[in-house]
This record gives structure tokens, sequence and C-alpha cells, in this order.
């Protein structure tokens, strides 16, 4: 296990280690003069110079990446071009509207998936496990955006049950008002993300029933809900594991889309207004905490898969 | 699709291979079984589905270069949100324009990203595949775990680094699709691509003097070809999403080109009052993403033999090249 483990950080290490460099090089050398690119077609020569010398692009890229790198391992992520304030103080500001989001619409995705999932492999053929398998079909193929869309004219223009869009000013200091302006934002994430997970715990249980334990517990005198409760599920439990790191990744995509339709002032809008005004510094941060945040979460759910799984515990 | 096409085999043959005996029968099954693979496709209903959508939204573009009820441009200030009726069909939007006219317009877009994305993700995933498969181990092995790491980037992210650096256009959607997905392919089409590699039916090929391209092209591509078309009807379906994820965040096409995510996000700002008009940009994202997701879906139960147990016999090519 701890050899696995090891391994398996030295492999996030080196995935972090890509990553920087690839948005470092990408967002740098690429495009050729980035302070030209800042600054804009209507500058000066001296503007630009001047630009470059305060960005530190005088310096080999080589030793400008050092720099970045050495400023990320002390926790500095960069600071803005537009207002010189530091990227990693505003990112956990934005954080404190994208991980409750973020939560929320694992949550639902999770309330949605798994037992609908379960019920559609359950009752497959039956009328009402296809059409639980239909329709995440279809809601699978819902762009994100229009499904907030709808969801606002049902639930916020014709129900008027919940606000249509925007955050408190005051934040987390009124937890009701901030719990309901997540609540159609969380939604409409948990609903496509969950219909994927639940196309995914369908045929994780598909499988589970086709499995000679189950059908050996069945004959043993166990009914066969209750030979695939106990004997099925856990196996299934196992799988819906693997896909959290995917599923989490699609949480972190989502919210960048929703955060823009709903105005929620969270990390994926920041990221969004910081590509538009091109704060490449920023955006660079920015990318970064995004990729290294996924990167982790895949590191974490790969352990601890390891560590639940008795067979992959064995081989080990 | 002319890795299906069974024309193709004549076209792979040389004179040299046709005078070879034990190479026929291989070459004659496979295009038999490529055939079987399609009707399969068709005798499923998703299959079914999914073509008629592909079918549907590709004439749906092409007929739109040449007539559309209205000139999707057209402003018209006199018809401002006419409800669905006639002559506007779905309705008019905030300028006037006629909704079905620039849903027709906006296939264009929706097929030009889905093809342009297709093509730079079959480049990446087939390249980034060979390298991992048929290179020497230690460039082999880097390939893969460098595809096990680059898997990690969602498409928005690699979207957005794009976009940071040369500005929202479709090409965004189109090399960041491409890329995204491109990896994925190659994730999956690199052991298969070393299990058909040491197949018996490659060896018999190199030893009757196929040389090295010619044994890719007429035993390894055709072999991974279900595994990969599969894959490159999902990932047009994503490049259908992400064109409207990113239009509507103003990354992908420029707002003066009809597309749907363009539309979606023109008609956002009225839900309130006309919130009718959303709802048809949205349904054909849907419906053409249901149906190359479908589509994919078919494909591959079509051609996995594991789920037919009567034709894995026909797909199994070792005996019939060494008899």
């Amino acid at each position: 296990m701890i050899r696995y483990a090891l391994t398996r950080l030295g492999l996030l290490v080196l995935g972090l280690a890509v990553a920087s460099v690839l948005i470092f090089v990408s967002l740098r050398v690429l495009p050729g003069d980035v302070a030209q690119l800042i600054a804009g077609t209507e500058s000066t020569p001296a503007q630009v110079e001047a630009l470059r010398e305060s960005l530190g692009l005088n310096t080999p890229l080589p030793v400008q990446y050092l720099d970045w790198v050495g400023g990320l391992l002390r926790g500095d992520l960069g600071t803005s071009l537009l207002t010189g304030a530091p990227v990693a103080a505003e990112l956990g500001d934005k954080a404190q509207v994208t991980v409750p989001l973020g939560i929320m619409s694992l949550l639902v995705a999770l309330v949605i998936g798994v037992p609908f999932g379960v019920l559609s492999a359950i009752r497959r053929g039956r009328a009402d496990g296809t059409a639980v398998g239909v329709g995440a079909q279809a809601l699978a193929a819902v762009p994100v955006v229009w499904a907030g869309m709808m969801l606002v004219v049902v639930f916020a223009v014709w129900l008027g049950w919940l606000p249509p869009q925007g955050f408190p000013r005051s934040g987390w200091a009124d937890p009701a008002a901030a719990l309901r302006a997540l609540v159609l934002p969380a939604l409409t994430i948990g609903v496509v993300e969950g219909a994927m997970l639940l196309r995914f715990v369908r045929s994780a249980t598909l499988q589970a029933i086709g499995q000679d334990y189950v059908r050996t517990a069945a004959a043993k005198g166990l009914t066969r809900t209750r030979a695939l409760l106990t004997h099925g599920l856990p196996n299934v439990g196992l799988s819906v594991i693997t896909v959290l790191g995917l599923q989490i990744a699609g949480i972190v995509v989502g919210a960048v889309v929703i955060e823009q339709l709903f105005t929620l002032p969270g990390v994926g809008r920041m990221l969004v207004t910081d590509v538009a005004t091109r704060d490449l510094p920023k955006v660079q941060g920015e990318l970064l905490a995004l990729t290294g945040f996924v990167l982790v979460v895949g590191f974490l759910v790969d352990l601890v898969h390891r560590l639940i799984d008795p067979r992959q515990r064995e081989a080990s | 699709m002319s890795a299906t096409d069974p024309r193709r085999d004549e076209r792979a043959s040389t004179p040299g291979a046709r005078r070879r005996p034990g190479i026929r029968p291989a070459r004659r099954s496979a295009s038999r079984d490529r055939r079987r693979t399609l009707g399969r496709l068709w005798a499923l209903g998703t299959g079914r589905f999914g073509i008629a959508v592909v079918a549907v939204v590709v004439l749906t573009a092409l007929l739109s270069l040449v007539w559309t009820p209205f000139d999707p441009a057209a402003v018209d200030v006199r018809a401002r949100w006419e409800g669905p009726s006639w002559p506007h069909l779905l309705g008019t939007e905030d300028n006037g324009r006629d909704i079905l006219s620039l849903l027709m317009a906006g296939a264009r877009t929706t097929v030009l990203v889905a093809v342009g994305a297709g093509l730079v993700a079959t480049v990446v995933g087939l390249g980034l595949a060979a390298l991992g498969a048929l290179t020497p181990r230690w460039v082999r092995e880097g390939v893969a775990v460098l595809v096990d790491i680059l898997i990690a980037f969602p498409v928005l992210i690699i979207a957005m680094m794009i976009s940071a650096v040369w500005g929202g256009s479709l090409w965004v959607v189109v090399w960041s699709v491409g890329i995204g997905f491109g990896v994925n392919i190659a994730r999956v089409t690199r052991p298969e691509l070393r299990r058909v590699l040491h197949s018996d039916f490659v060896l018999a090929g190199r030893a009757s003097g196929l040389t090295g391209a010619q044994n890719l092209r007429r035993h390894l591509l055709p072999n991974v070809a279900p595994v990969f078309i599969v894959q490159l009807s999902w990932g047009m379906a994503v490049a259908v999403l992400a064109e409207a994820g990113l239009s509507y965040l103003g990354f992908g096409a420029p707002i003066t080109q009809p597309s749907w995510g363009v539309l979606l996000s023109d008609l956002q700002s009225y839900i309130a009052v006309h919130p009718l008009t959303v709802v048809w940009p949205g349904l054909a994202i849907t419906l053409t993403v249901l149906g190359l997701n479908l589509l994919g879906d078919a494909l591959r139960e079509a051609s996995d033999p594991t789920l037919m147990p009567r034709t894995r016999a026909a797909r199994t090519p070792v005996p019939e090249v060494i008899a």
C-alpha cells in the first residue's frame, strides 16, 4: 500500500510539474511578445518595454519559470496585472462561493445518480426502469447552460421560489440568503452531472446483477433484491468512487459556465473575466490552481479506492 | 467513415499480396464483417436514431447554404418577438430575425466544429496512440504517462488557455476539444493497438512479406477502427456541447456568426419575458448531442464481439489467415 501511495504521489508531482510547464509555456512562449499582447496595439514601444521590465520578461525563460514555481511553492500564485492584488488571496475569497456550490452540486448528483441508477438497472425492461434510463440519456446530452436557463424559467420566473441570479453582497453573513442563491446553480450542475453518474451506476449495477456470487446468494435463499443489496452494491459503490474524480472535474467545469449564468462571484467567473481581459499572470495562477485541484482529487480518489477495495489491497 | 467502407480493401490490396493465398480470405472476411457491423448498427434502435439525427443536422446545414425560410441576418424591427406562427414557424427574436432560419444556419457552425474537432482529435489521438504503442519501450512508457497526465486536463481548461492567448474564436473550440478528446482517444486506442500488434495475424502478415506501413494499413488500423470510431462519435458530441458552452462564455463563435451557442446566449437576456425562444436552440443542441452519443453507444454494441456470441468466431481471423 505504502509503495503504491508513493508511486502514485510521484505521478501526482509529475502531473503538477507537467501542468505547470504546459500552462507556463502556452501562456508565455507561444504568442510571441506577451508584453505587446497585454499592452495592446496602441501602446508606444517605451510602454511595452516598461511593461516587459516590470513583468520580468527580460530574464531568460527558464529563470522566469523557476521564479514562478518558487513563488508557487511559497503559496504565491502571482499578482494581477490590472490591480496588482495577489491572486491567492482573491482565489481564497472566491472559493467561498465555489466550494459550497461544488459540494452542493456533488450531493445533488449523488442523490440523483446512485438510487435512480440502481433502480433503472433493477427494473430494466419495465416501463419505469426504461423511462429513467432514457431520461438520463437525454439529460446527459443537455448543455449545462441551457439546463440552467430552463430551471430559471421554471423556479425563478414562473414559480418565483428562488432568485434567478446573484449572490448576497454580504456573503455568508446571511447564510439563508447565500444558500438560497446557490440552490438553482447547484441543481443545474447536479442534474446534468447526476445524469452522467446515473448511466454509470446503471451499467455497474447491471454488471453486478450478472455476477456469479449474486446468483449464488439468490440460489441460497436470499431474495434477488437482498442478494443484490448485500453482495452486488458494495461493488457498485467501488466503481462509483472511481468516477468520482471525473465527476468533480465535471463540476469544476460546470461551475465556470454556471457561475457566469447566475452571476455568482466564484472562481469560475473570476477565470472567465480574467481570460476576457487577458490578465495573463492571473490566468496562469488560476489555471494551475484548477488543474492542480483536479489532479489532487484524482490522486485522493485513487488512494481511497485502493484502501477500501480488498482485492486491490491484496494485489500490492 | 472511410475505415468502414468495404471498397477500401480493394484499394489497399497490392498485386503482391493478392498472389499470396493466405491473405485473401482474411481480407474478404474483414470486409464482410464490417458490412455486418453496419447492418447491426441499423438494426439497433439507438443506431437508427443516431444516424437519422446526424443526417438531419448535416442535410440542414447543407440546405441552409442555398435556402432558409428567411435571411438569417435580416433585421426586421416590425416583426420582433413574434410567437411560433406562419410564416415564422419558431417565432422571431429581439431584432426580428427568424429563429428557424438562424437555427438552420447555425447547424453549419455545429457541423464545422464537430468535423474540425474530430479531425484534430483523430490526428492527436491516433498519433499519440501510435507513439505509445509502436515506438521503443522508453518512448512508449513516457507517452503513456504523459497521456495519463494530460487526460486530467478538462477541455474547458484547455479552451481557457487557448483563448487567454489568442482570444475567442471557433478555433478555440476545435483545438481544445480536438486536443482534450484526442488524449482520450489515445488512452483507449493504445492498449487496443498493442493487443492487435501482438496478434498472430499481424505476425503472419509480416511473415508473408508485408512492410510495416502495409501491415499498419491492412491489419492494425482496421482492427482498432471500431474502438476509435466509437470514441470519435462521443468526441463530436463533446464538441457540440463545448461550442454551446464556450460561445456562451464569449470564447467561441463570434456573435456575428449564426451558431446555436451564440443564439442561446443572445436569448438568455430575455428569458423572463420570452422563455419559449430559448427552448429551440437548446433542443437543437440536445438532440444533436443525444444523436451522437447514441450513435457511439450503438457503434460500440454493433462492433463488440462479446455481445454477439455467434459472430465472435467470424471475427477471429487467425485460422483463416494461416489456413
